[in-house]
């Protein structure tokens, strides 16, 4: 057993981009649908699909739902901060994605979401640009044996460079 | 939904907000979100993974829970952070219930605002997902 899973490489990469996405132009019907989804079998709110109650509203317009994914389905531009060979856009461990060998865990769990929401809501038309960096390690010794606490932050902005959320996922690896 | 913001006291119970985790929700789910992982869709490979079968994305009883405190706040109001932890999962064929306490209110630069515990059980009273969030809402009459 290792004394830590933490190694100097993944430490200098903490804090620095990850990767850059750019999305499509969200559309009115992207964001019907995912209210459609997450509200089944409720109809959705009128705010996220009728236009015309929506503009009686604080927000003036359609919006989309707080939780809402722009990068679905594909984005326009994904840049790795250290472009590799053999990377696709599948899921990777995020130290690759930063060009350093990721820690010796055999397992990864999604143990936690945090969303903090700026008062500027996702349109349609906007364009999302996200960056991503690792900006904790944790670990400790867990029942299935030392486990690592990673958090990556990824910060939205929209065309007008207005932060729209930051969002912290924490990976546990074991 | 929130119509006396008096009632938002320390202790408040919001509307709980509750879904039937299936197959139709999880499709629908990943047709939005182009999440399809075998463990979402398959009983067998839910059962390869440790589980009783298949079962549903943390990303959606996130989106619940989104949806719970929307539904109390109505279109005034607004979720300012929102933080859980999955511990356990949503399993297919459970009946999933979104619930809200408040635990403090205070203004906040001239906001109302109020802090909650909010959690995701299942039909036996288990917590999956504990969270806690933190909105801001006009105040009634005001």
């Amino acid at each position: 057993m290792p004394d830590s899973l933490i190694t100097q490489d993944m430490r200098s990469i903490l804090g620095k981009t990850l990767e850059t996405v750019v999305s499509y132009p969200v559309s009115a019907s992207d964001i019907r649908k995912w209210a459609t989804a997450v509200y089944y079998p409720d109809l959705p709110p009128a705010q996220y699909c009728d236009e015309e109650y929506a503009a009686t509203t604080r927000q003036g317009g359609i919006v989309a739902p707080d939780e809402f994914n722009p990068f679905a389905w594909g984005a326009r531009s994904r840049e790795l901060a250290v472009p590799r060979e053999g990377l696709d856009d599948g899921p990777t461990k995020p130290e690759e994605r930063a060009g350093v060998s990721p820690p010796a865990t055999s397992h990864t769990l999604n143990g936690g979401l945090e969303y903090e929401f700026s008062d500027v809501p996702v349109r349609p038309g906007d364009v999302i640009t996200s960056t991503s960096a690792i900006v904790e390690y944790k670990e400790r010794e867990g029942r299935l044996g030392l486990m690592l606490f990673t958090t990556i932050e990824t910060r939205y902005v929209n065309q007008r460079d207005e932060l729209v959320r930051a969002q912290r996922m924490t990976l546990i690896r074991y | 939904m929130l119509q006396d913001t008096a009632e938002v006291v320390e202790g408040f119970e919001i509307p709980p907000f509750s879904r039937e985790a299936n197959l139709h929700a999880f499709n629908r789910y990943a047709a939005v979100n182009d999440e399809f992982v075998d463990i979402h869709m398959d009983d067998e490979a839910g059962r390869a993974a440790g589980y009783p079968g298949a079962f549903g994305m943390g990303n959606l009883t996130f989106a619940w829970m989104h949806c719970l405190l929307r539904d109390w706040l109505g279109d005034d109001g607004r979720i300012v952070r929102i933080n859980c932890q999955f511990r356990g999962p949503a399993l297919r064929g459970d009946t999933v219930t979104c619930r809200g306490t408040v635990t403090r209110v205070y203004d906040e630069d001239g906001a109302q605002m109020a802090d909650l515990d909010v959690w995701s059980e299942n039909q036996h009273g288990e917590k999956t997902t504990p969270a806690t969030a933190t909105v801001t809402f006009a105040r009634s009459g005001g």
